[in-house]
């Protein structure tokens, strides 16, 4: 989807502004929030292409307003009430529907150590041919998907080579959609700065993007 | 989807400059948000849902269990044992396991090194993935609109508002985390630390050092991110 998410190349954001000893969360409710995102994916009712969807999904004018872990909020709120873990009726009057049975959460305090080492691999050990090799030019090519995909719109249409090829992961165009999980090859593929923004940019200087077999076409 | 979002849009107030999620706003948090996430905690755990020692487990991850010292100390063991720098150049992913640090949002790292004529840094222009086991949550420039967007497009201007101006004849290059593939910058060793023990060295390095938005200096200068 060609949403404000999509920000690489825009010139007119302002500033960057470091905090100086940021704390990891500025008030007690963002690691509420944090830690709850992150157990509620423990249910496995989204993957985290659906849960970037969500995120992407809001409307363009909150994307850009709300700090980032307003925007949590919002996304949890939509992945409960999509998933059917909660309803909106449930999250407006705080409370449990009548009748609804107590369930058991996947994650306990117990297995937190081990959900976090263990981590999520989107790598797949499974026999997919490459369609590219390494030194090979190839072209971003131009797809607008009104749905998720990580290719960026700067790099469309772009002329790049590929560097290396990282093996095979789950592709998130399809996953989104709960399509399935398409697992395809992923490269980093260099394009030169001057090819992505022209003669403005330093003739040496380069952006690497990690891009999957379909993003790609022989060039 | 609009109830939610409005709802939130009137907890954030007009106080919020679009464009500008920043620190200077989480000053002025809606305390209704405050009360949002309490009321939200308490129905997820009554339904079952969510343990709250299990919430609380993951903040303390969040809080303490990852951060930029792990990194810290995988970039000084890279400068003081040249086997561990090949290793952790050519399977990162086991390399960073010695030293006891992997799993969520760093499952598959790749690790870049900076060199007297490339330097490079990393940046997430379509959200803010970052490598959680070492460096922890990322700051809130990083996942903000200014950095996402003019990482790609102005690398040296970025920098240059870091403080630090590079020469033509360096290249800067710069890896979008499109993928699941997380990044870590591997920092040059400062001149004159030839003397310093990996632990010494691991105090000077930074976050920003491997985010590749800064280098690392020889001598520490008081709190540095």
């Amino acid at each position: 989807m060609n949403g404000v998410h999509d920000m690489g190349g825009m010139q007119d954001f302002g500033p960057i502004r470091p905090e100086k000893n940021e704390p990891v969360f500025h008030a007690r409710w963002e690691g509420r929030l944090q830690a709850i995102w992150s157990a509620l994916g423990t249910w496995g009712k989204w993957n985290i292409d659906i849960g970037r969807q969500t995120r992407e999904s809001l409307p363009a004018v909150e994307y850009l307003a709300l700090t980032y872990h307003q925007l949590r909020y919002a996304q949890v709120v939509e992945s409960l009430a999509a998933s059917g873990l909660a309803t909106r009726a449930e999250i407006e009057n705080k409370r449990p529907a009548k009748g609804t049975q107590k369930a058991v959460p996947p994650l306990t305090a117990a297995k937190v150590a081990a959900w976090f080492a263990n981590g999520n691999p989107k790598k797949r050990d499974v026999a997919v041919a490459a369609k590219f090799q390494a030194g090979q030019r190839v072209r971003a090519r131009n797809i607008n998907p009104p749905t998720h995909t990580r290719l960026p719109r700067y790099a469309r249409g772009k002329l790049g080579i590929v560097e290396r090829d990282h093996g095979v992961f789950v592709f998130p165009d399809t996953n989104a959609q709960g399509l399935g999980e398409k697992p395809q090859h992923v490269y980093s593929v260099r394009f030169t700065a001057r090819e992505l923004w022209g003669e403005q940019a330093k003739p040496r200087d380069t952006v690497v993007v990690a891009l999957w077999d379909d993003y790609l076409e022989s060039a | 989807m609009k109830a939610a979002v409005t709802a939130v849009g009137a907890a954030a107030g007009a106080t919020t400059t679009p464009g500008l999620a920043q620190a200077q706003e989480h000053q002025a948090i809606p305390s209704d948000l405050t009360l949002r996430v309490k009321s939200l905690e308490s129905l997820l755990v009554e339904k079952g849902l969510v343990d709250r020692a299990a919430l609380d487990a993951l903040v303390d991850t969040f809080e303490h269990k990852i951060g930029p010292r792990n990194g810290a100390r995988v970039v000084a063991r890279a400068w003081t044992d040249p086997a561990y720098k090949q290793r952790l150049l050519a399977d990162p992913d086991r390399a960073i396991a010695e030293l006891g640090y992997g799993g969520q949002q760093g499952e598959h790292m790749v690790v870049v090194e900076n060199t007297p004529t490339l330097h490079n840094m990393v940046v997430c222009t379509l959200c803010s993935c970052y490598p959680w086991p070492v460096l922890g949550l990322p700051p809130i420039w990083y996942k903000s609109a200014p950095y996402r967007s003019r990482a790609v497009i102005d690398p040296r201007g970025v920098l240059r508002e870091f403080g630090l101006e590079l020469p033509d004849d360096v290249e800067v290059r710069v890896w979008d985390s499109t993928a699941e593939l997380r990044y870590l910058v591997l920092p040059e060793r400062p001149a004159g630390t030839q003397e310093l023990s990996e632990e010494a060295l691991a105090a000077l390095v930074t976050r920003d050092s491997m985010i590749g938005v800064a280098k690392v200096l020889p001598a520490k200068e008081g709190t540095r991110p």
